[in-house]
């Protein structure tokens, strides 16, 4: 209870301090969510796509496209 | 143990007396004396039966049996289903596959077919790196910008331009094969009844010799996967037509194969990202309605756990 307080003083009292809350996890809830469904995906589908097969062709230094 | 099981039995027994006894108590509480004899509802329970089933079956009689206009030939024979991987839910391309199936559509089919919605730039990142891509642009020319004397010069190809067909219209093309018109590879895949699986069945369905009985028109080959059987197409991929750069065996069914998933890209190269987003999606949707049904339960919990109970008023407070 003494932490549900806590975060309710320090986050949600304030209206500014609420909305940065949100927004800041907004921003890290997307980025851990798509690294994560993109690591899945990958290890779904490894060695079908490009990236994977990319080192066979380019030749000479590692220039990107 | 055993003493448990035995007793259930016993005890299931006593349920089924109970439940006896309760519906013989509920018939003989509910039913009243007034409805209409048995025999009349019997009359009229076949008789409205007879009226729905009769009905159902003139209907389907009617407008059921869906009608073919053309004989099997002309539908063309149905194509095998092959369990493609990249037609799976969150699979994407193979792009070696992909890559092949580029060398097999330039080797083989671009002698007939264009291409013509998919630019150079479309194939970097897929099946082909910058330089390569470059290089194969430059291959071949396309017209520049008009000169100061209004002439109109020809440079070679940069990653911004399309594929160039192998005839200049419609026209040339059917003149060059004796009056049938290669169609364009770019959304074949999208534009065919059985997709993947029906240009497959085509490249590799051709037999040795038409079947007996079967006319073939003159400079027409016979296909049973074609619609009409008759296809100005003659078998193209044998047995060692191409030499993979990979050590791929080049045999008909693998080059078939890679062709298809090629072409399969051409039509949807945005499939890979729409398979992943769809997968993001799925997994977002049921963490929400899995929440959403948690809330709810939640909400609901005192509505569904109250007990209700009848509290009759005393006996010496009844007016009778």
């Amino acid at each position: 209870m003494s932490l549900a307080n806590s975060i309710y003083s320090t986050l949600f009292r304030k209206n500014y301090t609420m909305l940065a809350t949100v927004f800041a996890a907004g921003f890290a809830w997307e980025i851990g969510f798509n690294s994560t469904m993109d690591k899945i995906w990958d290890s779904n589908n490894r060695g079908r796509q490009w990236k994977d097969i990319r080192h066979k062709y380019v030749e000479g230094g590692d220039d990107e496209e | 143990m055993l003493a448990r099981s035995c007793l259930r039995p016993a005890r299931t027994l006593n349920g089924l007396r109970n439940a006896a006894v309760n519906v013989s108590k509920r018939a003989a509480s509910t039913s009243s004396g007034a409805e209409a004899s048995p025999a009349r509802l019997n009359i009229a329970a076949i008789a409205s039966t007879t009226l729905a089933a009769g009905s159902l079956a003139w209907y389907y009689h009617l407008y059921g049996p869906v009608a073919f206009a053309s004989a099997p030939a002309e539908e063309g024979l149905h194509a095998t289903h092959y369990p493609w991987v990249h037609e799976q839910f969150f699979k994407t391309f193979d792009h070696q596959a992909l890559r092949r199936g580029f060398q097999v559509y330039r080797e083989v089919c671009a002698s007939c077919h264009s291409l013509s919605r998919v630019p150079y730039r479309a194939l970097v990142g897929t099946v082909l790196t910058v330089d390569e891509a470059k290089a194969l642009a430059e291959e071949n020319e396309y017209p520049d910008e008009p000169d100061e004397q209004g002439e109109i010069p020809m440079r070679p190809g940069k990653l911004a331009d399309y594929i160039p067909a192998p005839y200049k219209n419609d026209e040339a093309a059917r003149f060059a094969n004796n009056g049938a018109l290669p169609p364009d590879l770019s959304l074949i895949v999208k534009a065919r009844h059985g997709g993947c699986d029906y240009i497959f069945s085509l490249l590799t369905g051709y037999p040795e010799e038409p079947p007996a009985g079967v006319t073939v028109a003159p400079g027409m080959n016979f296909n049973p996967y074609f619609p009409g059987t008759g296809i100005a197409m003659a078998r193209v991929l044998y047995d060692g037509l191409v030499e993979y750069e990979d050590g791929t065996p080049a045999s008909t069914s693998q080059m078939a194969k890679d062709v298809v998933e090629f072409l399969n890209w051409a039509a949807e190269p945005e499939m890979d990202e729409r398979k992943k987003m769809g997968m993001k999606v799925l997994v977002a949707t049921s963490a929400l309605w899995a929440l959403s049904v948690w809330v709810k339960r939640y909400k609901w919990a005192w509505l569904k756990s109250r007990k209700l109970a009848y509290d009759p008023p005393a006996e010496t407070k009844v007016r009778r």
